[in-house]
């Protein structure tokens, strides 16, 4: 099989979708690549899931158009697109065992019962479920389901893959392990993926890249790194990782903070109001003297929390904002942990100086 | 300066407080037992002991001697055989009839918007608040010779005679279903509700068109609200009394009318007793090949 057979570019342009007043979608465009693998990042009812819908043709949009490659699929009905889509809770046939749960999509598309067999084990051994065959869904843990749930979706190998919030319903520890395997499978297998999630940092491990989108619109579509060290909203900056935002005067191409200007890797892109996007992660705890060439903060220190693996204390700056910084809890690092009330002078890379214009 | 004295822990060995923990498990349960018991009480009162005095009664003649002569009279006389047969085909054709019209009815339903399907529900529910005498007098002046259906028809030329749709096996069956059709329609109701439409989406999705994704999946999961549905109605067509015994003209005789002779005409409780009996019985077995069958205790259970 030839590469371009494997997976399809999808194309969306100026999708829309209304529910009376409400609009889920505001004129949406979209493009993704053939073989890319592609997150749909927002808060719940941001639309990530209307477009989701809108791509298998479950939800009708008010206008716009989506296209498969060449082919034009806005008005196709879904069983006719041959996509496949993983379900938020699976959606397993519960009168049906694993095989024939796999099979279906094979059986509908009449292939003989031995090429079937073939398959669905293959499909099953993918995800690691060959001995499952014989199961009821209900004797099937949540990992299982899910696995058996990507078995059928990509057993008739589509070109495409939908996938919809699939790991919410799993703990963390099983989340972070499937999320590596459906990695490795899109790479084995290559089929354009559209996947949606409210988890950033799912977001941020799986995709090749990420579309942020809010109140139906995209507000960033980027690599997951460009995505987290230069986010380009507050709401973006704000929805993916933690942080505080201090406001910035911006005039004739220097940003000052309370009066200080501030050392920036890049030119500010607009003057007037801006804000300092402030990771906790990225601020360093200085020590007398040095720090000399970081943009420098002093406060006090509020509250100290130990969470194992790091520390978070807060800090009240001198201008009188409150902002969370994170220390690794490694030895040089635990070494100058500060203590509560103490006075602490934070330094902030010039590279990790980040102005997002404030929203309205 | 002095220690600060450091609690000693008391010693804990493997059995320590096995004894009581396992009689606080003793009295809970029998506070449980306690607390069911008023209602095994009542069904026991008004089930069991009634039952069994029907049991007793059936094995006395009218004299009031032992005799088996009440059982034997229904294997010897054709017309109890005929009861027998012509209770068990209007019960087949009742619950038919039930199922061709309230699947898609309880199928539309199942699909409308929340608010329109509780608007349509109260008409499904609806003849339920009315009596049942007044629903089965209604269909007796609606299909009787001079009554609204004739005349309509007859005016408007599609028949020249008036049809016999009453006192005869045809008016039992229409005013049975009526009658009996919620009793499908509810349960049916139930469990197409319960059934997960993102399965019917998945079937799309995975390539089925929409009549096979409702054969292949909408319906099988269906099945087990049908089910109930089904006995349900079917069980209660065989002990039917007063929609056959108006609508039926004397002709259509059902076991309970059987039932009612034999107590109101010959006052032969024994009789009528043996008559409950066979029917009673009749009615477990027959439940008992449905559950083997279809496996009903889980259908009853819900789908999962």
């Amino acid at each position: 099989m030839s590469e371009t057979q494997l997976s399809l570019p999808i194309s969306v342009r100026g999708i829309t979708k209304s529910y009376g007043r409400f609009k889920a979608l505001d004129d949406v465009s979209l493009e993704v690549a053939s073989g890319e693998f592609i997150t749909l990042l927002g808060p719940s009812g941001s639309g990530k899931t209307t477009l989701l819908m809108v791509l298998a043709g479950f939800s009708r949009p008010d206008c716009g158009s989506v296209r498969f490659g060449d082919e034009e699929v806005i008005r196709m009905p879904p069983h006719k697109r041959g996509v496949g889509m993983v379900f938020q809770n699976y959606a397993l046939f519960p009168h049906m065992n694993v095989f024939n749960n796999v099979a279906y999509p094979l059986k509908l598309r009449g292939v003989g019962s031995a090429d079937i067999a073939q398959r669905v084990e293959r499909a099953l051994n993918l995800v690691q479920l060959g001995a499952f065959m014989e199961r009821r869904v209900d004797q099937l843990s949540g990992g299982q389901r899910q696995r058996v749930a990507l078995a059928r979706a990509i057993v008739f190998e589509p070109r495409i893959l939908l996938m919809d919030e699939p790991l919410s319903a799993l703990d963390k520890k099983l989340r972070e392990q499937m999320q590596i395997e459906i990695k490795h499978l899109h790479e084995q297998l290559g089929m354009t993926t559209v996947y949606v999630t409210h988890d950033q940092r799912e977001a941020l491990t799986m995709s090749d890249r990420v579309a942020v989108i809010n109140d139906g619109r995209f507000m960033q579509l980027d690599a997951p790194k460009q995505l987290y060290e230069r986010p380009r909203s507050q709401f973006v900056a704000d929805f993916i990782g933690e942080s505080s935002f201090l406001p910035v005067e911006v005039e004739r191409n220097e940003a000052r903070l309370n009066g200080t200007p501030l050392r920036l890797a890049e030119q500010p892109s607009a003057g007037g109001h801006q804000l300092l996007v402030v990771r906790p992660e990225k601020l360093e705890v200085l020590t007398n003297g040095s720090g000399g060439d970081l943009n420098c903060l002093t406060g006090t220190v509020k509250e100290l929390v130990y969470q194992g693996e790091s520390f978070l204390f807060y800090v009240s700056l001198d201008g009188g904002a409150e902002i969370a910084v994170r220390s690794p809890s490694r030895r040089e690092a635990l070494a100058v942990v500060p203590e509560r009330g103490q006075p602490i002078r934070l330094g902030l890379h010039p590279e990790d100086t980040i102005l997002v214009p404030a929203q309205s | 300066m002095t220690a600060i004295p450091r609690e000693t822990p008391v010693p804990v060995s493997a059995g320590t407080n096995a004894d009581g923990l396992a009689e606080d498990a003793r009295r809970e349960r029998w506070q449980m037992f306690g607390l069911c018991s008023p209602a095994l009480l009542l069904v026991g009162l008004v089930v069991f002991i009634p039952v069994g005095w029907l049991f007793w009664l059936s094995f006395f003649d009218a004299q009031g001697a032992l005799t088996f002569e009440n059982y034997e009279r229904m294997w010897g006389s054709r017309s109890y055989i005929r009861t027998f047969q012509t209770t068990f085909e209007i019960s087949f054709i009742v619950t038919g009839a039930c199922v061709l019209m309230g699947y898609p009815l309880a199928y539309m339903l199942s699909q409308l918007p929340q608010r329109a399907a509780g608007i349509c529900m109260i008409f499904v529910i609806l003849p339920f608040w009315t009596s049942l005498l007044v629903r089965t007098y209604a269909w007796l002046v609606l299909l009787q010779r001079q009554g609204l259906i004739n005349t309509w028809m007859i005016d408007l030329g599609i028949i020249d005679e008036p049809l016999r749709l009453v006192h005869n096996f045809t008016g039992t069956v229409i005013g049975m279903v009526h009658i009996l059709l919620p009793f499908l329609v509810l349960p049916l109701f139930a469990a197409m509700k319960s059934i997960d439409r993102d399965y019917l989406k998945a079937a799309s999705n995975l390539g089925a068109s929409p009549t096979r994704a409702f054969w292949q999946v909408f319906f099988p999961l269906s099945l087990p609200g049908l089910f109930a549905g089904v006995v349900l109605v079917f069980v209660l067509c065989l002990g039917f009394y007063v929609t056959p015994a108006l609508l039926g003209g004397g002709k259509t005789i059902m076991w309970a009318m059987r039932i009612e002779t034999s107590v109101n005409l010959y006052a032969n409780w024994g009789a009528a007793s043996a008559l409950g009996v066979v029917l009673l019985i009749v009615t477990l077995g027959l439940l008992y090949v449905l559950n083997k069958a279809f496996r009903l205790d889980k259908i009853m259970a819900g789908p999962r």
